[in-house]
């Protein structure tokens, strides 16, 4: 895994091109430690930070064919290169490395700008074609590894993060107020939109292609559901026929993950996925297995008993970090340099932690069990919409409600709710129709934060609704498909890469040089989960069913059986009381919320203290809280640009 | 503007409002359709009335009828200690 960096055209003259490509990709070093390389030709030029985890001997990049008329700079992994190699052998093509980097030239020369349909992989890379005068830029199928680009006077430039755009003399960092508001509605901003205005993201299953002067942006696979009138459209199979098949391309998802010329490790939260995805790691590989897990001083947070008990029952080597508010307080400022946008939740920073404990213990590669949530329906989300279709089908059902009590037993601000305001809040006489249902009291809630906006904000917004974009950017049979399948949808194709894999995933894992890697994000498992019938999936209200019953022999009973805890961090209180960090006193103080001019300096000065002043803090004031942070220490970091100059290490020490 | 009325409406601006401009909600405003309350946010009102007016409100008292509004909850205030006094 890597980072990489580009351009295609001729860029400013007043620096050097490859002394631009040198800055470019030393903005983005910590991606790639073990080495780094450009390459220019004309009109084009490529970049490359090496984390060196396949072929170290002969993997460097940029790589060129033989002939030198292509040439490649690729971050990420084709999972299936071995089977690809020897696909392409057999047609004649004939290979100078073991690399996978080497498969994706191969590939390209053989199937041209098609070669991407054949990787399985989490992939960002560059292809520079000489001889067709062609850029083509492509992005893995879920989204896991990074790639945004921008025009700035006629050059494209591309990188897997925003600051090495930074680097280009005249791009600069401006806020994007839509950007700005989606994100204070989904958490995330919609791609290919991000927060740097005139920056873009190349969105998960795209490809960009520029040539003779024209750029176009494509998908070459989309996320897709059964009609859900269409009985035949589904997996009819019995339970016990697809679960078995289930456990088989689990496995293979699995076993083609482990390959790599350096150990790799595995996370283990305590859950049903990591858990599930570390058994399957030691089936495959039953000698020696390295974890690594987080945990938290609050039992509101803390799973260490259930790490503990998955440590036993598969025999591994763990070790454990701790992560305290004063930790998540303190590392917040460097959370933001890596995600490079404003977050509402702090649950990215224990992350970097545990990502900084494997890197120390000498891991770059570590399995994960992300994606299970949303390709498998684990998610509270999913159960909460089903009990409010529930209860919308009867209004004068006293009964029915109840069930909204049995939904979130780890929130402790929930156990003394009435139930009156249960059904208010979670709105269930509200509209079925609308293509967000499931997703409305989460955006609506979320949405509260915006109550902060400063007046410019709102006049440069001008009654902009995220709501109604999102609504135009779903696929146009989203309508025939069923309402567990219009969630995961939501999920899957918004959420996860906006912001599990790439706030809460690459950026912090990357920021350490570490690798994740994702079982249940294989395309396979995710084509063939969305065909499973939606009651095998949730069974009742028991959530993740089909998986629990494909791998329940490899787990213990009771992990097998736990219902989801969702990986939560403490909020706010990281940032109040006698320990608060002093930095927090300075960002959102009424003269730096003014200078940077998104929020109203007197609301932000009445939250502070409320959020230090009193005991309980609900859930919007919490997101509001760490939304404002979160984006005044953007703005200083990318606006302001004040740690590019101070040159502050990277990684959390 | 009485006494309770004026206590809550600050309270209100305060802790959830936020702004300036506190006409921006009138008394019949709903709290919860104007996003100023949450599920978990109406905890905190709970608690400020229970401390701020000494009542003690029974779960069957948490209800949007009683809550939802500046008018609502201070004619919920006003009933709540007469009966208090009155007992």
């Amino acid at each position: 895994m890597c980072g990489i960096a580009g351009f295609f055209g001729a860029p400013d003259a007043s620096l050097p091109r490859r002394a631009l490509l040198q800055r470019m990709i030393g903005a983005i070093s910590h991606r790639g430690p073990d080495a780094q390389g450009v390459f220019t030709g004309p009109h084009v030029g490529l970049a490359h930070a090496r984390l060196s985890i396949i072929d170290l001997t002969s993997g460097q990049q940029p790589m060129a064919t033989a002939d030198g008329s292509l040439c490649v700079t690729f971050n990420g992994e084709i999972f299936n290169y071995i089977e690809l190699r020897d696909e392409l052998i057999a047609r004649g093509h004939r290979f100078r490395t073991s690399s996978d980097t080497e498969v994706i030239l191969c590939a390209y020369e053989e199937y041209g700008l098609s070669c991407v349909e054949k990787f399985n992989g989490d992939f960002a890379f560059a292809i520079a074609d000489h001889r067709n005068r062609r850029l083509m830029l492509a992005r893995d199928r879920m989204g896991v590894r990074p790639l945004f680009h921008t025009t700035y006077k006629g050059c494209l430039y591309f990188a897997s993060e925003v600051k090495a755009l930074l680097e280009v003399p005249g791009v600069t960092a401006t806020l994007d107020p839509y950007a700005l508001d989606q994100i204070f509605t989904f958490w995330f901003p919609l791609a290919p939109r991000t927060p740097f205005k005139n920056i873009e993201e190349l969105p998960p299953a795209h490809v960009l292609i520029a040539e003779g002067g024209n750029v176009t942006v494509k998908p070459y696979w989309q996320l897709s559901y059964p009609d859900a009138a269409d009985a035949d459209a589904y997996d009819n199979r019995s339970a016990g026929a697809i679960a078995e098949e289930l456990r088989t391309l689990l496995l293979d998802a699995t076993r083609i993950r482990l390959r790599s010329d350096v150990p790799v490790g595995a996370y283990l939260s305590g859950g049903l996925d990591s858990s599930i995805i570390a058994a399957a790691v030691k089936q495959i590989q039953p000698d020696r297995l390295r974890t690594f897990s987080v945990t938290f001083e609050s039992e509101e947070f803390d799973e260490s008993a259930y790490q503990m008990d998955m440590v036993r029952a598969l025999g591994t080597e763990h070790s454990i970090v701790p992560c305290t508010t004063a930790d998540i307080g303190r590392d917040f400022p460097a959370v933001i340099r890596s995600a490079e946008r404003p977050i509402l939740r702090t649950a990215p920073a224990p992350l970097m932690k545990l990502s900084q404990l494997a890197h120390s213990s000498g891991y770059k590669v570590v399995l994960t069990g992300e994606g299970a949530d949303e390709v498998f329906a684990g998610y509270d989300i999913f159960k909460e919409a089903k009990i409010r279709r529930f209860c919308a089908a009867q209004p004068q059902s006293k009964r029915r409600p109840l069930l909204l009590k049995k939904l979130y037993p780890y929130l402790p601000q929930l156990k003394t709710q009435s139930q009156s305001y249960l059904e208010a809040f979670f709105g269930a006489q509200s509209d079925g129709s609308d293509p967000l249902y499931s997703h409305l009291p989460r955006f609506q809630t979320t949405a509260g934060a915006k109550l902060f906006f400063s007046a410019e904000l709102r006049k440069a917004l001008n009654g902009y609704d995220a709501m109604e974009e999102l609504r135009e950017k779903l696929p146009a049979d989203f309508a025939r498909w069923h309402p567990l399948s219009q969630a995961q949808y939501l999920e899957t194709a918004h959420l996860l890469p906006g912001y599990i894999l790439s706030s809460q995933g690459d950026r912090v894992a990357m920021a350490n040089a570490i690798e994740g890697r994702f079982p249940f994000l294989d395309h396979r498992v995710v084509e063939f989960a969305s065909r499973i019938p939606p009651k095998m999936k949730i069974f009742g209200l028991r959530e993740k069913h089909v998986l629990r019953e494909a791998m329940k022999d490899l787990l213990p009973a009771h992990i097998s059986n736990r219902t989801k805890q969702p990986y939560r961090a403490p909020d706010c209180q990281s940032f109040v009381g006698p320990g608060a960090p002093q930095y927090v006193k300075h960002r959102m103080s009424t003269g730096d919320i003014a200078t940077a001019g998104y929020f109203d300096p007197v609301a932000v000065g009445k939250l502070v203290h409320k959020c230090g002043n009193q005991k309980f803090v609900g859930f919007r004031d919490n997101t509001a809280f760490v939304g404002v942070l979160s984006t005044q220490l953007w703005h200083r970091e990318f606006v302001q640009g004040a740690t590019v100059a101070s040159n502050i290490p990277y990684a959390v020490a | 503007m009485s006494e309770v009325r004026a206590k809550v409406r600050k309270f209100i601006e305060d802790n959830f409002l936020f702004r300036e401009d506190g006409s921006a909600i009138s008394d019949d405003t709903s709290l919860l359709d104007a996003g100023l309350i949450d599920s978990t946010g109406i905890l905190e009102l709970v608690a400020f009335l229970e401390s701020d007016f000494g009542l003690q409100m029974a779960d069957a008292d948490i209800v949007p009828a009683n809550l939802d509004s500046i008018k609502a909850i201070v004619d919920y205030v006003e009933t709540k200690i007469a009966k208090q006094q009155a007992a």
